[in-house]
């Protein structure tokens, strides 16, 4: 993990109160894996005190550049999405632990993603994809305004999109399409709040996966102690979700 | 530019240290800066045994700071010793180690043990956390209780200094901090956090699982400003000041109020790479402002009162 200046090369709203932006800096892209995120300073001491992390989406080792996307959801990510193309900010990255796919023997694996859970996934399946693995994806959204990537994710497999009020592909949770379509699969991805998954791990109990999740944050990079999770070994113990997360094993932490 | 300060036990390069909680046990902050850099290093507070902290949310930003309550997460004295101090140790920099207890003994044994078995250079007396129930906040709200625990951690210390950290949520800061210099008191540190509350508007409910959290950052610190000018001109043991800092003209302010050293706490959140870079900032600083050293600066923001009188 480094601090670096970068600038703003790309902001462009891909749907309702959703922004991608991409930073470029050299060596900006030097030992991502998908899954982990930016630790981003968004304004003055003042303001905004602390920094807001934000899940990398993609990564362009030929320009050098770090996707990020991102809901409108408080004053912080508004003042982030302020920022203009030719603008720097000041980040770090990159923060804690991604999917381990390197690790990983597996030949289909299924990428399951809610709302602002989507875009770290979008990574995680061109990785898999470089290596020849079939990406399947469910991608939840509250409604037709909210969806975003669905043609990217066609890109590298079958890609089933639901919203909660049946505005666009199928009707409901990303649960009820893991039920109608009773895929095959070796490993499962998922992203998204804490409800869904914790629909989707209960659901898929039998199958190995993994799950990143979300908190909010101090340091960002283990040292403070604000987001943890409490391990599911017994041990009354908590994980930090900064640094040994945001990536876990679906059965190694309690969702709550 | 001289930047050297003296304190009891602590031979500083320069006046700067990360606070406690804020810097865990310094290994992420390694891989961002040479922690050689830093005056001091105080770390996470330690308990006997292992605590797991408080449920999640843990903290909440506000208008110029954050609320927090971690609730002394920690893996307990023992472990600490095995798995951080024998790191930091290969820095040359000064460790003082933060105590919380929730008994007088508690207090004795994790000092005896720290003291005897790390060798750290300092302590520091946390009775002023005050996100858990029984993590030392009523002896930092009694002088009675922080006399006695101020003693008896001082006789279990043996060479080692003690200072007490103060918390501001006191009618009477001078009180406490007589109370705890005549119990033995080394120094103190202040100011810890202010206890405060964030309700969501949506949830209807206080942001923090904890429901209250400590106050940091530069709200608080026009109060640890006030606290500390208001301290040193009753008590004659140095000030370690806390409270805000993020700049090094925030650190000449406190020297002017009268702290002999400084800890930077919630700015290492915004900045992790904030404290040697306050450090590099100071010279130049201290020069604008007329002053050759630390030292020199320090209390000279009372020169104004004329019947100026210390214990």
């Amino acid at each position: 993990m480094k601090k670096k200046i970068v600038e703003v090369t790309k902001v462009e709203t891909i749907a309702q109160d959703t922004i991608e932006m991409t930073l470029a800096a050299p060596g900006i892209t030097t030992g991502i894996q998908p899954g982990q995120f930016v630790h981003i300073n968004v304004g003055s001491n003042s303001s905004h005190l602390l920094r807001r992390p934000i899940s990398i989406a993609d990564v362009d080792l030929m320009e050098q550049t770090v996707t990020i996307i991102f809901k409108v959801v408080g004053s912080g990510t508004a003042q982030l999405g302020q920022y203009k193309v030719g603008e720097r900010l000041e980040v770090l990255l990159p923060c804690g632990t991604g999917y381990p796919i390197d690790s990983i023997n597996m030949s289909k694996a299924l990428l399951i993603g809610g709302g602002i859970g989507v875009p770290p996934l979008y990574y995680l399946g061109k990785k898999l994809a470089d290596q020849g693995i079939e990406v399947i994806s469910i991608l939840g959204f509250q409604s037709s305004s909210n969806v975003f990537y669905e043609s990217k994710f066609n890109q590298l497999g079958d890609c089933h999109v639901v919203t909660d009020d049946g505005t666009y592909g199928y009707k409901g949770y990303v649960t009820d399409v893991v039920d109608q379509l009773s895929l095959k699969y070796d490993y499962y991805f998922s992203c998204g709040p804490t409800g869904m998954l914790q629909a989707v791990t209960n659901k898929l109990a039998y199958q190995d996966g993994y799950i990143s999740i979300e908190q909010r944050m101090g340091c960002g990079i283990g040292a403070c102690y604000a987001c943890v999770v409490p391990t599911n070994d017994g041990t009354n113990g908590f994980k930090k979700i900064c640094k040994d997360g945001p990536v876990f094993r679906a059965n190694e932490v309690v969702l709550r | 530019m001289n930047l050297q300060t003296r304190l009891p036990g602590l031979d500083l390069k320069n006046p700067v240290m990360p606070a406690s909680g804020c810097f865990g046990f310094g290994r992420e902050f390694s891989e961002l800066f040479d922690l050689n850099q830093l005056g001091a290093i105080i770390i996470k507070a330690a308990t006997k045994e292992e605590r797991y902290g408080n449920l999640t949310p843990r903290v909440a930003e506000t208008s110029s700071g954050m609320l927090n309550a971690i609730g002394l997460q920690n893996p307990g004295v023992e472990r600490i010793i095995d798995e951080e101090l024998s790191n930091l140790r290969s820095y040359d920099v000064p460790v003082i180690a933060n105590v919380a207890g929730s008994t007088v003994s508690e207090y004795i044994e994790v000092t005896k043990v720290l003291t005897s078995k790390a060798k750290v250079d300092a302590i520091e007396l946390n009775i002023s956390c005050p996100n858990v129930k029984q993590g030392g906040i009523q002896f930092g709200t009694n002088p009675e209780l922080a006399s006695e625990v101020t003693y008896h951690v001082k006789q279990a210390s043996g060479n080692v200094p003690v200072y007490v950290k103060l918390s501001p949520n006191v009618a009477d800061i001078v009180g406490m901090a007589k109370a705890v210099e005549n119990a033995g008191a080394d120094g103190l540190t202040m100011i810890n956090t202010l206890t405060g509350m964030q309700i969501s508007l949506e949830n209807r409910t206080p942001v923090l699982a904890n429901k209250t959290g400590g106050l940091s950052g530069p709200a608080i610190k026009p109060i640890a400003i006030r606290m500390i000018y208001d301290v040193y001109q009753h008590v004659s043991v140095p000030i370690i000041g806390m409270g805000g800092i993020m700049t090094a003209e925030d650190v000449l302010e406190f020297l002017l109020a009268g702290a002999n050293a400084v800890a930077i706490g919630t700015a290492n959140f915004h900045n992790p790479t904030v404290c040697p870079e306050v450090i590099q900032a100071l010279p130049h600083v201290l020069n604008k402002y007329g002053f050759s050293s630390v030292e020199d600066a320090v209390g000279k923001g009372h020169e104004h009162e004329t019947n100026l009188s210390r214990a």
